[in-house]
């Protein structure tokens, strides 16, 4: 079957590029032909994208989920244990609240898991993978990626409290110098042990750089392993378009090590948002580790399109059935598309108008 | 939508002018910019900054949407809002607090549920849940100080910069919430492909807002 390029929208030409770019890598597609009861997403609501979910009692009475996420259904259904590695894509209408809306929506998501024996080149490949589906969609494209257990070495070293540690990573996720300076006073920390802290918060750039400049602040074999682990995943991973920025922090209850956001630009939110998150599968049981990424089809729609002058190439005026018909099937034939119509002044917009007995 | 142009989402009123001068001082002001005038779009020229006048609620939102890439709010909106932007500056202006008040003289009968008139319920509500105090929220938008006076209210959550409305209604700050002042705000997205010039432009806001 030919598909003419024309005819596909920003959104419908990146769901093909994009599953073949995952087919290309051994991804495989997981489909989610049921729903899950309700208890799946209750105990990770913090997980989900949107708290808000839809929920109806199926027929024996259970209360179930309309989906509002894929990769909860991927781990459950994984075994408890397993050698080698699992990868799959997904490709599934979720329904959930979008953030500043009042009102649920169908949104197309895209994304990637690899579970298992997920070593430092598998979240390589996984980075890679969201780079590349971003450079699929954009030229302009940015990849931020960050290191949860570098950021938490950091507060260690500091010294915070469980709480202060989450509201300086909520400060430094907003780049807010400022307000991280205040948490920590505000424990009575001012020493020297907060500087790697502070050194993180304003580290963004080119990977090697920052790698470079942290490596001389932090001390410890926490940090030590994280920066190590950072430098050899992104050795893996293609330089254009990606910085390492700490900004990017993820609820650690799921997440842990490497995670990432990835925009392009004229859409002004992350498009993509992934990284590993053995911390949900040993929550949920599995003795296996994970990363993935999930792409926000729906967002696609913020990109402009070209705009059509025409809504169809002919407005063809019918005259008897079997004429009309004829010449229809002709001008379709000929590569045209056709509007009939036995008013002139329907109010379609089209590049030229005939009369069926013309075309016969 | 991002074009070579930065769009700044600015508030309109006393704080937006004030932290247009900041920019102007900066070397970042627009050249055609009109003081008392009714246009709501200046600049876009050599420097690329386009200037935009907005109702200072909805500077956040117009910042994380994307319409502009940076722009200047109150802490107060971004405590009630939670708008998904970076915080890149305090330009320590606009300095105020979020305050509890009440009529003089008042006294918190735990026993009864207490009821709170503000336009910040979110902020509200975080501050008595921390104290675990049973509250009911009455969402006013303007006049707020009239609720415990007409008896609608037994506290307000609100702004109080010099505390003269208070006082010349008769009612005192009773707790304080969260200390105010402007930020620059800058929207995630946009920020990474027009780093340079925003951190050139915090920079330069930076040195500016500490020596005023």
């Amino acid at each position: 079957m030919f598909i003419p390029d024309s005819v596909l929208h920003n959104d419908e030409r990146a769901v093909f590029a994009l599953r073949a770019l995952y087919g290309g890598y051994g991804y495989t597609q997981y489909k989610m032909n049921k729903f899950e009861e309700y208890d799946l997403y209750a105990g990770n609501k913090s997980f989900l994208v949107s708290e808000d979910v839809i929920t109806f009692t199926d027929r024996g009475g259970r209360l179930m989920a309309l989906k509002p996420d894929v990769t909860l259904s991927i781990v459950r259904s994984a075994p408890a244990a397993f050698s080698g590695v699992r990868r799959v894509f997904y490709d599934e209408n979720v329904y959930r609240v979008p953030k500043g809306g009042s009102s649920f929506k169908e949104i197309k998501q895209l994304g990637i898991e690899c579970i298992g024996d997920t070593d430092s080149y598998c979240v390589s490949e996984v980075i890679t993978l969201a780079a590349k589906s971003l450079a699929l969609i954009s030229p302009e494209y940015r990849l931020e990626v960050s290191n949860l257990d570098l950021l938490s070495a950091a507060t260690e070293l500091a010294g915070l409290s469980p709480r202060g540690a989450a509201l300086a990573a909520e400060r430094i996720s907003k780049k807010d110098p400022g307000g991280l300076r205040e948490v920590c006073f505000a424990e009575g920390l001012r020493g020297q042990n907060c500087e790697p802290l502070f050194l993180l918060a304003g580290a963004c750039g080119e990977p090697a750089e920052v790698i470079k400049t942290l490596c001389g602040a932090f001390r410890g074999e926490k940090a030590a392993r994280a920066l190590d682990e950072t430098e050899r995943v992104l050795s893996g991973v293609p330089a254009r378009g990606v910085a390492l920025d700490f900004s990017v922090v993820g609820d650690t209850n799921y997440y842990n090590g490497m995670v990432f956001k990835g925009y392009v630009n004229g859409i002004p939110s992350a498009l993509i948002s992934g990284g590993r998150y053995d911390n949900l599968m040993a929550r949920m049981g599995k003795n296996a580790r994970a990363a993935g990424f999930a792409v926000y089809i729906d967002l696609l729609g913020e990109l402009p399109e070209p705009a059509a002058d025409f809504d169809f190439d002919v407005l063809l005026i019918a005259s008897d059935v079997e004429t009309t018909a004829k010449a229809a099937e002709k001008l379709n034939s000929g590569g045209e598309s056709v509007f009939v119509t036995r008013d002139a002044n329907c109010g379609i917009r089209a590049r030229r108008t005939v009369r069926a007995e013309e075309i016969i | 939508m991002n074009g070579g142009v930065l769009n700044v989402a600015l508030p309109k009123g006393r704080l937006g002018e004030k932290v247009y001068s900041l920019f102007e001082s900066a070397g970042f002001g627009a050249p055609d910019m009109e003081k008392n005038s009714r246009k709501l779009i200046f600049g876009g020229g050599e420097n690329g900054l386009r200037f935009f006048w907005v109702k200072p609620s909805d500077v956040a939102i117009y910042v994380e949407r994307g319409a502009a890439d940076v722009g200047v709010a109150g802490r107060d909106i971004l405590l009630e809002y939670e708008p998904d932007v970076y915080e890149l500056l305090d330009l320590k202006t606009g300095v105020c607090r979020v305050a509890v008040a009440a009529k003089k003289g008042f006294r918190d009968d735990k026993r009864r549920t207490l009821k709170v008139a503000t336009k910040f319920a979110r902020i509200a509500q975080e501050y008595y849940n921390a104290q675990g105090r049973e509250i009911d929220i009455i969402k006013l938008n303007g006049s707020i100080e009239l609720a415990p006076i007409l008896g609608l209210s037994d506290v307000i959550v609100d702004i109080v910069e010099t505390g003269t409305t208070l006082k010349e209604n008769d009612l005192e700050v009773v707790a304080e919430v969260a200390p105010v002042s402007a930020r620059l705000i800058a929207n995630k997205a946009n920020y990474g492909f027009k780093r340079e010039l925003i951190n050139d432009i915090c920079r330069s806001l930076a040195e500016r807002s500490v020596r005023e």
